[in-house]
């Protein structure tokens, strides 16, 4: 019996296309039009301003805990605008751009911070799951999705987010395997900002990168430069020509940065220095979009004031609406979606529960 | 003497118990470097290292099923659950072989392990951070399920806990974690698991309850003695699996009258529990039938709703109050 070597394909490609500096890879360049560029561009900003927004509301105590997308933009939202309204997305927490443009009103993350299950509506006529908190456990919902694609012989896609942390836990790696094994048309998409609250990636896995995760899986994995727009854009219509047409599953791992704390309820001094923030914070994936768009001669001043503005002005609508919220909760709604038809041990617990917000009251 | 908070408390249990046996390990998320999201392990990496305080990557399962290894293997594992919404996804290992190996291996191989994690609602956390969930763990065969209410009892259990011969769920009411400071005594002190106490005496009406809601359930006693004359004996019942029956009985055959308050849903609840044990040991002293302050059956919502959600003392006085007039 001999002792012999199996061969694997051993490499993931890393590709980037828009440098640190602003420099482009031309060859690369997708060469996204001009009105997609400027969308994207607005997306992006207008994740920025309300997601600065909503760490004001907290520190307000007009929401709870909340956690920040700051430096992850380019990682979910370039990527999400490459789905079909037909393609499913199911979210973590971090990606509230990317439902903002599935069609999600903005203020859905304020509502789902503020304590309001309404954040968690998925809007009629969207594929999307809502923001899913116990880490992981999204990914096997997204590969039955994906499923479900397959054996009904549906040409689209799903893309499923997650963190570098998430890698970590069971359910990703029990749906990995059966996206290979059922070849779906699934699209991990995992946002690696280094952390998991104070752990650092190279505590969370040995491996050198995630996407050679997807190796032993059966199927390919990309790592890309996750604040490069291009690239994220890239890597993911690949990832989707290839699951539309029955390519089976792919992993892309966005290598980016958590700009901000995990959550307002964390302090990163115990555990991250501030030189480690400061070297990415030169690699904004929003400032280097903008400087391709100069460069394109798609953006100037003028356009980013009147973008900013427009922006300012959708942030501002959406605290409004959310405010108008409080008003018009009712407190028995925890009953109203528990079944299709309310047992009669529930109706009588509503009854108490009516009852005694009444006496309460008084 | 010193004064302090429950994290305090918790955290000063756990550096006991590294010191008195090197056998003890700590596993969890975020525990070492940054010290625990709650603090509860300050300095304890400092003090004792990253061999005994131990940072694991994202895993519950595995923190819980390695843990189960390493207790096989001889050491003293005490596993954090950052927060008790997310100790499911170790239910399997619970379940299936942390409660068990005592019994399938006939005595060859026990787990003196503890899991600590944070439960319960009211301190405006987002979704899954508030339920409680002790019954699912009350009713699993093979587990003590142990929940302090103040920080004396915290730190005297914590470290019975982990001294303990099989595994313990230890549930900390994270809405008590930074509430009131209370004395305890610089010597470490443990308390016997299984065992409630009688935190007031009286003799018209028992108050049972436990961790968290023992607040809200003293307030209700104070109410009800200084608003109707009424003479409340509050029992906190501490170790909710096995159930401290005796205690309740004791009481019962004293009052005649009783209200269990617990946040958790009420089907099948700890509550439902301690009725039955009334029922079956001290029906024929019942003056009045017992009544229950509890969750509802339904998922605990988010916070906007909490407040009006989670049973407070205005609930458990009127309860009280029908029970005393029944
Ligand atoms: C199953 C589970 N365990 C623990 C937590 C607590 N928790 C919330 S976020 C987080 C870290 C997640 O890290 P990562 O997957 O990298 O995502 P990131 O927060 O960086 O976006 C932890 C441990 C949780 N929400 N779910
Ligand atoms: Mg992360």
């Amino acid at each position: 019996m001999p002792r012999k070597r199996i061969t694997i394909r051993p490499t993931v490609e890393y590709l980037s296309i828009l440098n640190e500096t602003g420099d482009l890879d031309e060859a690369l360049d997708p060469g996204l039009d001009a009105d997609r560029c400027l969308y994207l561009y607005r997306l992006m900003v207008l994740t920025r301003r309300l997601d600065e927004r909503c760490i004001n509301l907290q520190r307000q105590g007009r929401i709870g805990t909340y956690g920040p997308s700051r430096g992850e933009e380019a990682a979910h939202c370039a990527s999400a605008i490459v789905l079909e309204p037909q393609d499913w997305l199911v979210p973590a927490f971090r990606q509230p751009g990317a439902l903002i443009h599935r069609g999600w009103p903005e203020e859905h993350a304020m509502l789902f911070w503020g304590g309001f299950e309404e954040g968690c509506r998925t809007p009629d006529g969207v594929n999307d799951l809502p923001l899913n908190v116990p880490i992981a456990s999204q990914v096997p919902h997204a590969m039955g999705i994906a499923w479900g694609m397959k054996l009904r012989h549906d040409p689209h896609g799903v893309i499923v987010y997650l963190g570098d942390g998430a890698t970590s836990e069971g359910d990703f790696h029990e749906a990995m395997n059966f996206a290979g094994v059922y070849h779906l048309p699934l699209v991990v998409f995992v946002q690696n900002n280094h952390w998991a609250i104070s752990l650092p990636l190279s505590a969370q896995t040995a491996s050198e990168t995630i996407a050679q995760k997807a190796l032993a899986y059966g199927f390919s994995g990309i790592q890309v430069d996750g604040n490069d727009a291009l690239a994220v854009y890239v890597a993911t219509r690949e990832a989707f020509e290839r699951a539309r047409s029955g390519g089976g599953p792919t992993l892309i791992e966005a290598v980016t940065y958590r700009m901000s704390v995990h959550t307002t309820a964390d302090d990163p001094t115990k555990y991250r220095s501030d030189d480690e923030v400061q070297a990415w914070e030169k690699r904004d994936p929003i400032a280097r979009f903008e400087r391709y768009l100069r460069g394109r001669k798609l953006l100037n001043d003028e356009l980013v004031r009147e973008i900013e503005d427009d922006v300012q002005e959708r942030v501002r609508a959406a605290v409004e609406r959310y405010e108008g919220y409080r008003d018009r909760i009712d407190p028995l709604d925890c009953f109203k979606y528990m079944y299709a038809d309310l047992p009669a041990e529930l109706v009588a617990q509503r009854e108490e529960f009516r009852q005694a917000i009444e006496r309460e009251a008084r | 003497m010193a004064q302090l908070n429950m994290v305090k408390a918790l955290n000063l249990a756990l550096r006991e118990a590294l010191a008195e046996d090197d056998r003890v390990v700590l596993l969890g998320q975020d525990i070492g470097q940054d010290e625990g999201v709650f603090r509860v392990t300050e300095s304890l990496l400092k003090e004792f290292g990253p061999k005994r305080v131990i940072d694991t990557p994202l895993a519950e399962g595995a923190i819980v099923g390695g843990g189960i290894g390493l207790a096989l293997y001889g050491l003293r594992p005490v596993c954090e659950m950052q927060f008790s919404g997310f100790a499911h996804q170790a239910y399997h290992q619970i379940e299936n072989h942390m409660s068990r190996f005592r019994n399938r291996t006939r005595g060859r191989f026990t787990l003196p392990m503890v899991i600590r994690m944070p439960y319960g609602g009211g301190i405006r956390a987002v979704e899954h951070h508030s339920e409680s969930r002790e019954a699912v763990y009350a009713h699993t065969p093979g587990l003590y399920m142990v929940i302090p209410s103040t920080p004396r009892n915290a730190r005297a259990l914590l470290l019975e806990s982990i001294r303990h011969p099989d595994p313990v769920i230890f549930f900390e009411p994270k809405a008590v974690y930074r509430a009131f400071r209370e004395d305890l005594p610089d010597e470490p002190e443990t308390m016997p698991l299984g065992k409630a106490q009688v935190v007031c005496e009286g003799s018209d009406l028992t108050l049972i309850s436990y961790g968290a809601m023992m607040r809200p359930t003293l307030e209700a006693a104070d109410d009800l003695a200084s608003e109707d004359g009424s003479s409340v004996e509050v029992l906190d019942l501490l170790t909710v699996s096995p159930i401290d029956t005796e205690a309740i009985t004791a009481s019962i055959r004293k009052t005649g009258r009783a209200v269990v308050v617990h946040e958790g849903p009420r089907r099948c609840g700890i509550g439902a529990e301690v009725m039955a044990r009334i029922m079956e040991t001290s029906l024929e002293y019942l003056e009045a039938p017992v009544r229950r302050i509890t969750g509802y059956d339904v998922q605990f919502p988010y916070f906007a709703r909490e407040q009006l959600f989670l049973p407070g003392p205005q609930r458990i006085v009127h309860a009280a109050r029908e029970v005393l007039a029944y």
